[in-house]
């Protein structure tokens, strides 16, 4: 048996059990890593010996007849935009490069309490910014359903190291569709919580108001799983939710009979993929024809969700990034001659295009003189589009809706036209704003072979009724298997 | 000349009385620490951070808002300051904008003459401080800087005046009210050495009558209440001259040099920063609940107003020593005590004790008043003073020291009859002008008398034998 065709939940059984040792699973997931990693390029930082190191304290604990936690010997990789006390933490920038993590996010220490294996530390677009992960300073991570495509973004390391097989859960972070956009792209299922659920505390910010930790699985359980270990208040992040996870995870057992689908016109455009409309559709059907009843509905606000993100997430953006500027930790140039060169010169090149377009929209937005016509503007644009879900909410237990436009595109195809690369988050981004529940699930390949995912908005703190959907869905039509992935991965 | 007035405004950082900082745990007691022994990931700035609010902080600020009678918003927010400094790690300071904590309050100020003046408070908001820079190693100039972030983060309230102010003596009058109220409302320490206290000044000149403000200036670098008072005399006059010569006076930034006992600009209103603040999504909305604001207030301390009311009321002191007594709220709350334990025609005695003694700091209530008590027949006031710095030291009881050191007031009449007989007798010319009815040529025969007892005789009794001896002929 190939432990990385198991779940998380199947791994911590199993090794709980002693049916299987931690080692051997890492063991397992190094060799996949190693196979495939030199195509996949999902990981700035691999962890094998203190992740074989790990595994064999598990093994001990185990033997020593203590209770292992609940991700006993799962591999895990972790966005590198989370902090892993002592290891590098780069969010795939030149400017946080040699920075190593000073401490454990909330996120990490949870899962350390619960026996996780850290394997590594996933590529992202820079800061988080894009949807490609073309933006990160070191290089792309592929698609492994076709490696001349992209994985999505900015979570697209995560995505791709769990869709390949390097490990059954990857940590990603969700400001404008960071974990869905990816998962829809690679074929697996993403979670982005109820803003405040999950600790933000160790997430390296891009927009305080919208991040979010979540996780990436290739079963709705495991997703389940992960929320219920790191999910939960934390008193270090003042917008953490006083919220107990089970609450949220309320409603995961039972099937999808009665369960009131809403399909908002406003995700359904003219100029999106047939076949993401087609597979979606299909998807909303089979639900519907387990029980769930499906009824149109209207979300009037959504088309002004991806104006006012870009307003509100770089403002945030432009003041969470400031921190870094070359004086006490990561890139400095050292060939400065005064203070204000140290500043220049570090920001000049520590940080790539996109951070630098970002921070140079929202600092125009913060201006005096402009706030209100822009930022305020927005912060009450956002109100409005929370205000539809809430509407929304009154007649549905869910929205049914695309993840993304299209499935995966090519690596270069949108890079030259950021508008372009911004849309590809439209049916994302009004989430983030409302701050509920959101996920993406497989729900079918295109012609070409590549994966098209549904999400499941619910309202906050609905995670359990998404996550029943998804269920639902993956119970009916079984996930490709790892090994049923493109042959460029499977050679 | 026509006649110009000034109108000033004061912006007063406080340092809160909080054992850790606003937004982490980190001890306040960094002052004169080693560099960077109180910080940590938070008020470093390290990536990912997150701040959480300390509820000290918040009561001690609520609790200095309503010392100043400021009105409590329901609910105020923090902001970010956005600014790039080598001090300010995030790069930001949360304070507050738009949406303060308190506002409209007022404060009465008295005047050297007495008179009361009120300085209106526009308001009041939390924030916290930045860091230090160090440009020398001792008297060894750097060629960089260094950084040192004890004090990063430490909770600090910025108190906006109206500009109610109209001379430097009044903003003296008002900067000293305002420490004392905070003293005693347990706010802060305001230590103005280690800068627990700090001020700004906003000033401009108009004609006197006049209704419409002048073009203001920002001062800054006002480390002490004179700095104050100085640099709004020079402004004042560097301000008239402009106008009197036909020009115009600038809004701008500028820096008091207390050496060079003047003010030099700093940066022009073109060169201000724009601080684009915005609410801290990090953050939540700060609620002044009812029922904390009004356990807040029960548990106010009494203020320096009330007691100086209380000190000529209840004890009967002059409003001067009341002043006195009050200006520094150890030596008013030890009078407090220390009457407790003493008769109400103590409290003059007592007064006296604390308030002619060099540098007096108080001791505890119960030996305090035994000196007290010793006054009335022991050992004379005088004595008492002398003998203060050694029983704050010693920590021995008065009655002990007096014992110890021999000191007990002699009252014994035959011993100071010899005394005054002696007396007397060596100062012949004072004893004729007193038996020729000079009355004020006592002094110098009670002078003497002490002097022969070394300070130990009794000085009521020895008043009324020096008497009867002149009376019977002596």
């Amino acid at each position: 048996m190939n432990t990385t065709e198991l779940s998380a939940a199947q791994i911590a059984a199993q090794v709980a059990a002693g049916a299987i040792t931690a080692e051997n699973v890492a063991g397992d997931h190094w060799a996949r890593i190693e196979k495939v990693e030199p195509r996949l390029k999902a990981f700035v930082t691999l962890l094998k010996e203190p992740s074989l190191a790990q595994a064999r304290a598990v093994d001990v604990k185990r033997a020593k007849g203590a209770r292992l936690g609940r991700l006993a010997g799962v591999p895990v990789a972790l966005k590198d935009n989370i902090l892993l006390k002592g290891v590098e933490t780069t969010c795939s920038s030149k400017i946080l490069k040699g920075f190593r993590a000073p401490y454990d996010a909330t996120v990490v220490e949870r899962l350390k309490a619960e026996d996780a294996v850290f394997v590594g530390k996933t590529n992202l677009d820079e800061f988080a910014m894009g949807s490609s992960t073309e933006n990160s300073a070191f290089f792309p991570t592929a698609n492994p359903w076709d490696t001349d495509r992209v994985p999505g973004g900015s979570s697209g390391g995560s995505a791709a190291a769990v869709a390949a097989g390097c490990c059954p859960l990857a940590l990603g972070s969700d400001t404008g569709g960071s974990i869905r956009q990816p998962a829809a792209f690679c074929g697996v299922v993403g979670l982005k919580p109820t803003y405040g659920l999950v600790s933000r505390y160790g997430l390296i910010a891009f927009a305080s108001s919208l991040d979010q930790i979540g996780p990436f699985t290739r079963t709705v359980e495991d997703a389940a799983l992960a929320l219920a270990v790191f999910a939960g208040h934390d008193p270090r992040d003042s917008t953490s939710a006083a919220e107990p996870p089970a609450r949220a995870l309320k409603g995961l057992a039972g099937d999808v009979k009665g369960l009131r689908i809403g399909l908002p016109r406003e995700y359904f455009i003219a100029g999106m993929d047939p076949e993401v409309e087609q597979s979606v559709r299909a998807a909303v059907e089979l639900l519907k024809s387990l029980g769930a009843t499906v009824r149109e509905l209207s979300l009037p606000h959504t088309k002004y969700a991806v104006a006012t993100y870009y307003l509100i997430a770089p403002s945030e953006a432009s003041s969470n990034l400031a921190r870094f500027d070359g004086i006490r930790y990561g890139f400095s140039q050292r060939q400065a001659q005064s203070l204000e060169e140290v500043y220049e010169a570090s920001r000049g090149e520590g940080f790539g295009p996109e951070v630098k377009r970002r921070i140079m929209l929202g600092t125009y937005a913060l201006s005096s003189g402009y706030y209100d016509a822009y930022y305020a503007k927005a912060q009450r644009v956002r109100t409005l589009i929370a205000r539809d879900f809430a509407q929304a909410f009154k007649e549905v237990d869910v929205v049914a809706a695309p993840t993304t436009p299209t499935p995966p595109f090519r690596f270069g195809e949108k890079t030259g036209d950021p508008l372009a690369m911004y849309l590809s988050d439209i049916f994302t981004i009004p989430s983030n704003m409302a701050g509920n529940a959101s996920l993406s699930v497989p729900c079918g390949l295109s012609r070409s072979g590549l994966p098209i995912g549904l999400q499941l908005i619910g309202p906050a703190f609905g995670e359990g009724t998404i996550l029943r959907a998804a269920r639902a869905l993956e119970a009916a039509k079984p996930f490709a298997k790892i090994d049923e992935m493109r042959p460029s991965l499977a050679a | 000349m026509a006649e110009y007035e000034m109108v000033i405004g004061l912006e007063v950082h406080c340092q809160l009385a909080t054992k850790t900082k606003l937004f982490c745990g980190c001890a306040t007691d960094g002052f004169g620490a080693v560099a960077n022994t109180r910080v940590c990931p938070v008020c470093t700035g390290q990536p990912g951070v997150l701040p959480v609010l300390n509820k000290r902080a918040v009561e001690l600020a609520f609790q200095a808002a309503l010392a100043l009678d400021c009105k409590l918003a329901d609910v105020s927010i923090f902001a970010r300051k956005n600014y790039f400094y080598p001090d300010l790690p995030k790069a930001y300071q949360i304070s507050q904008y738009e949406q303060p904590f308190s506002q409209h309050g007022r404060l009465e100020c008295r005047l050297k003459d007495g008179a009361a003046k009120v300085v209106r408070i526009h308001r009041i908001h939390l924030e916290e401080d930045a860091g230090k820079l160090l440009h020398a190693i001792g008297s060894e100039e750097l060629d960089h800087s260094l950084v040192d972030f004890n004090r990063g983060g430490t909770p600090l309230i910025e108190i906006v005046s109206e500009p109610d102010i109209r001379v430097s003596d009044e903003a003296y009058a008002y900067l000293t009210a305002l420490r004392e109220v905070l003293i005693y409302s347990g706010a802060s320490r305001c230590d103005l050495e280690k800068g627990e206290m700090r001020c700004d000044a906003n000033i401009s000149v108009r004609l006197k009558g006049a209704e419409k403000f002048g073009t203001r200036a920002e001062i800054k670098n006002l480390n002490s209440f004179k700095n104050v008072k100085d640099a709004l005399e020079y402004e004042f006059r560097r301000q008239v001259e402009i106008v009197e010569s036909g020009g115009k006076v600038v809004q701008e930034t500028r820096l008091w040099n207390a050496e060079k006992m003047a003010t030099f600009s700093m940066r022009s209103k073109e060169e201000a920063h724009d601080y684009r603040y915005f609410p801290d999504p990090d953050l939540v909305p700060l609620e002044a609940k009812p029922a904390w604001v009004a356990a807040l207030k029960a548990g106010l301390p009494e203020l320096p107003a009330a007691r100086r009311a209380r000190l000529t009321s209840e004890f009967r002191l002059s409003s001067y020593d009341a002043e006195v007594l009050t200006s520094k709220k150890e030596v008013a709350d030890s009078f407090l005590e220390t009457m407790k334990l003493l008769a109400p025609e103590d409290a003059k005695a007592l007064a006296n004790l604390m308030l002619n003694t060099a540098d007096f700091s108080p001791i505890d209530a119960p030996r305090m008043a035994e000196l007290v008590t010793l006054t009335r027949r022991v050992i004379t006031v005088n004595k008492a003073k002398e003998l203060y710095p050694e029983l704050r030291a010693s920590g021995k009881s008065p009655k002990t020291l007096v014992e110890e050191k021999g000191l007990a007031q002699v009252s014994d009449e035959g011993q100071l009859r010899e005394w005054v007989k002696a007396a007397l007798a060596a100062n012949p010319q004072a004893a004729a002008d007193l038996r020729g009815g000079k009355e004020r040529a006592i002094g110098s025969i009670v002078g003497a008398v002490m002097k022969l007892s070394k300070g130990k005789a009794n000085p009521g009794l020895v008043n009324k034998l020096i008497k009867e001896a002149v009376n019977a002929g002596a």
